[in-house]
């Protein structure tokens, strides 16, 4: 399927025409294409000059304001002594992660403080141990999706098991999933209903779910003007939730709405968090940036199924790798009549529909 | 060069009873509209009316209005400084201070729009990442500040010559002039780009959308020139004339005409045979499924433009001034609304999913905007009063060798 005829898109062009210039998107050419099977290091690739330039100018302006907002901190936290040291410690934490890099253009080294500070300021604030993952993309991965319109019979379990897993924010109830419940005999989205709270499976319909498609060609990361979200090695779209500015243009931009704003600062009660996380993945967001489904990349990059795959009792979901031949997704593409959702678009996702 | 900047603040800061009222009052909504910012900034977008469904709102509307009043400057600038029509001359630092004081109130729309405005620093190039050219918002980024620099430093060249009684030297300002010139065009239509590139979005996603956003800017923003002008006129010994008023009305009429045609191309297109790509401008104009909360709005919007572009249409009528003023008036609050709210909302309904979730903005949207809005006035006021100084020998040496 990488050899799918794409159609021409000016964006495209104009990528081709800047890809000496842009780091971030050579290296995503080379790490579809080599095949080589290595584990493609983009720190390695991306020797030199501009990103180390950028993080020393990055560095030196925290050091010339750091000093004055840790003393800020300290006369602020007076009375007990503990209090204010631990209190100093969380400022000087967030004053460093204020003026960290993007983590696709980040060091190894530079990635590895930002988690474990990150891991520091979530045990101060919860009191519990997390554990943040920077796990790269395995070789010679490519993850796709499958959704089976005869099995699902409207359970939602997926939902909850993907709102537990995934940190989402309880008070606005944000859902990456959403299920239609579709009358037999029309496949038009308009006509289905997400918000049925009645016995399932009602009697004359189906169900079709929808999340994030990873799409190939994904426009939401087109339009992101800080490059605070793009497409792993391994096809999963991912957000830097500390780079996110708030614009909102890829919610505006993706044509399946799989994208979620938080509004407000989310709250997941401390003891409901899910401690096993990821950078990219279900660590908890903050107000005013973006977030979406990741395929759970701090599952399914550790070799396990997402949490909505293993969740659905009806075994309407089926995950795997693209490229391997002998993966279930593989045979599924291979052996069903498949459909995807608005393929006139272009942005040729990698999460099919099919039927017993 | 100091004290060039000294008359100015003075001038800024001195003024009849009517004028310390204007920006007493100015000063008041940008306050409220301030604390109402601090709310936002507090609690998050949550305050507002917005949701996943309807993810941009007032601020963004306003934005993309606003963009064209600033972009609508090149119509003065372009006979002025180009084709030296005298009539415009008079009236061109006017048309910039607009440009200027709408390109103020764009960045602080889009600034409190965002989620993370502390972390916009991002965008810096060098500092952060700034994903150019892949990005719209990239490329709107650098043609409005570059218009905005634009139409400070031609401007306060002018001016500053004037006020040493010098003559400004052509060569060394109009290469800039007609940058400028295809630049507010560059303004607006990579604004109507960065909507017209989601395919996502049907409503948005036209060829016209770049075109129909010059149409109504030309429409709109000059109206507002002419409101401004003749309050200058009233207020201050600045004469302008009224063959000035004359021109831009025949300008603002066959815009305002060109956007009733593409209008009506674009009703035809979306109504003789309705899609679902059809389903926003269903919502917009006849509401779906029972969610009508713009309907009222778009046909108070259409019916007074096609009224007010006929009354503009009739010579003797366009020519008197006592008619031409509230013409240009109405007309102006018809386009804000329809390129406004008209424009920016109808895309998120219905969802790329088919689900309708309507938009009202709250209060603390309404106060944050009011207080944009005084802002964006209060820096016009400043700007036409210092220019006007400058232009009768008020302060300095006044212009030499004009008029």
């Amino acid at each position: 399927m990488s050899n799918e005829q794409k159609p021409i898109d000016f964006a495209g062009f104009m990528r081709l025409l800047t890809s000496g210039a842009d780091p971030r998107i050579e290296r995503t050419e080379r790490a579809g294409s080599c095949g080589s099977g290595c584990e493609c290091d983009p720190e390695i690739e991306r020797s030199g000059g501009l990103g180390n330039k950028k993080m020393s100018r990055r560095a030196s302006l925290a050091a010339m304001f750091g000093g004055a907002v840790a003393t800020a901190g300290v006369v602020r936290a007076a009375a007990n002594p503990l209090e204010a040291e631990a209190a100093k410690e969380r400022k000087a934490l967030e004053w460093e992660e204020y003026f960290k890099g993007n983590f696709r253009l980040m060091t190894p080294a530079e990635r590895q403080q930002t988690i474990s500070r990150l891991e520091r300021l979530a045990e101060m604030k919860t009191g519990r141990d997390v554990h943040i993952a920077g796990t790269q993309a395995r070789p010679n991965v490519l993850y796709g999706y499958a959704f089976n319109i005869s099995t699902c019979r409207g359970y939602r379990d997926c939902v909850k098991a993907c709102v537990l897993e995934n940190n989402q924010d309880r008070r606005s109830n944000m859902q990456y999933i959403r299920i239609f419940e579709m009358e037999n005999g029309r496949m038009n989205l308009e006509d289905g209903k997400a918000d049925y709270f009645h016995d399932v499976p009602a009697e004359g319909h189906f169900y079709l779910g929808t999340q994030c498609f990873q799409c190939e060609n994904p426009p939401c990361v087109t339009v992101c003007p800080v490059g605070a979200t793009w497409k792993e090695p391994d096809g999963i779209t991912v957000i830097d939730y500390d780079w996110c500015i708030g614009c909102r243009y890829c919610e505006a931009a993706c044509p399946y709405w799989a994208r979620r704003f938080n509004w407000a600062e989310p709250v997941v009660p401390a003891e409901q968090v899910n401690p096993r996380q990821h950078y990219l993945g279900n660590r908890p967001r903050k107000k005013g940036v973006m977030e979406k489904c990741t395929f759970c990349i701090q599952r399914t990059r550790e070799g396990q199924q997402p949490a909505c795959a293993e969740a659905c009792p009806t075994g309407a979901r089926i995950f795997g790798n693209l490229l391997d031949p002998n993966s279930e997704i593989r045979w599924v593409l291979a052996n069903k009549k498949v459909f995807r959702l608005k393929e006139d678009l272009g942005t040729d996702p990698k999460f099919w529909y099919f039927m017993d | 060069m100091f004290s060039f900047f000294k008359d100015g603040i003075v001038v800024a800061t001195t003024g009849g009873r009517a004028y310390h009222l204007w920006m007493g009052a100015l000063s008041l909504v940008m306050i409220v509209g301030g604390y109402a910012y601090s709310v936002q900034f507090r609690e998050g977008l949550v305050v507002t009316g917005m949701t996943d469904h309807v993810s941009w709102g007032l601020y963004i509307s306003n934005f993309t209005f606003l963009v064209g009043l600033a972009a609508a400057a090149v119509m003065i600038v372009l006979p002025a400084y180009v084709l030296q029509d005298v009539d415009f001359s008079r009236a061109v630092l006017v048309g910039e201070g607009v440009a200027v004081s709408a390109l103020v109130m764009c960045l602080a729309f889009v600034t409190a729009d965002m989620g993370g405005p502390t972390r916009l620093w991002h965008m810096m190039p060098g500092i952060g990442y700034f994903n150019f050219p892949q990005s719209m918002l990239t490329w709107d980024v650098l043609v409005l500040n570059g218009y905005l620099a634009l139409n400070l430093l031609i401007p306060m060249y002018v001016l500053y010559q004037h006020y040493h009684g010098r003559q400004p030297r052509r060569n060394l300002y109009v290469p800039f002039v007609f940058l400028s010139v295809f630049w507010a065009f560059g303004i607006h239509l990579v604004t109507a780009f960065l909507y017209a590139g989601l395919t996502a979005r049907p409503y948005w996603n036209t060829s016209l959308l770049g075109p129909r956003f010059l149409a109504s800017a030309f429409a709109a923003g000059p109206s507002f020139i002419i409101v401004s002008l003749v309050m200058i006129r009233r207020f201050t010994e600045y004469k302008i004339k009224d063959e000035t008023l004359h021109k831009l009305g025949l300008i603002v009429t066959v815009a305002a005409q060109i956007n009733l045609v593409m209008l009506a191309s674009e009703l035809f297109k979306e109504f003789y045979w309705p899609t679902h790509h059809s389903l926003s401008a269903r919502y917009l104009f006849f509401g779906l499924h029972g969610h009508n909360a713009l309907t009222g709005w778009i046909w108070t919007a259409i019916g007074l433009n096609v009224a007010m572009t006929a009354i503009l249409t009739i010579h003797p009528l366009r020519r008197k001034v006592k008619v031409l003023v509230p013409a240009a008036t109405v007309l102006f609050f018809a386009i804000w609304i329809e390129k406004g709210m008209g424009l920016v909302v109808p895309g998120f309904i219905p969802s790329p999913l088919g689900e309708i979730v309507e938009y009202a903005p709250t209060a603390i949207e309404l106060l944050v905007s009011a207080g944009i809005l005084a802002l964006g006035l209060f820096v016009f006021t400043v700007l036409a009063k210092v220019a006007v100084a400058i232009e009768t020998g008020q302060i300095g040496k006044g212009p030499t060798g004009e008029h």
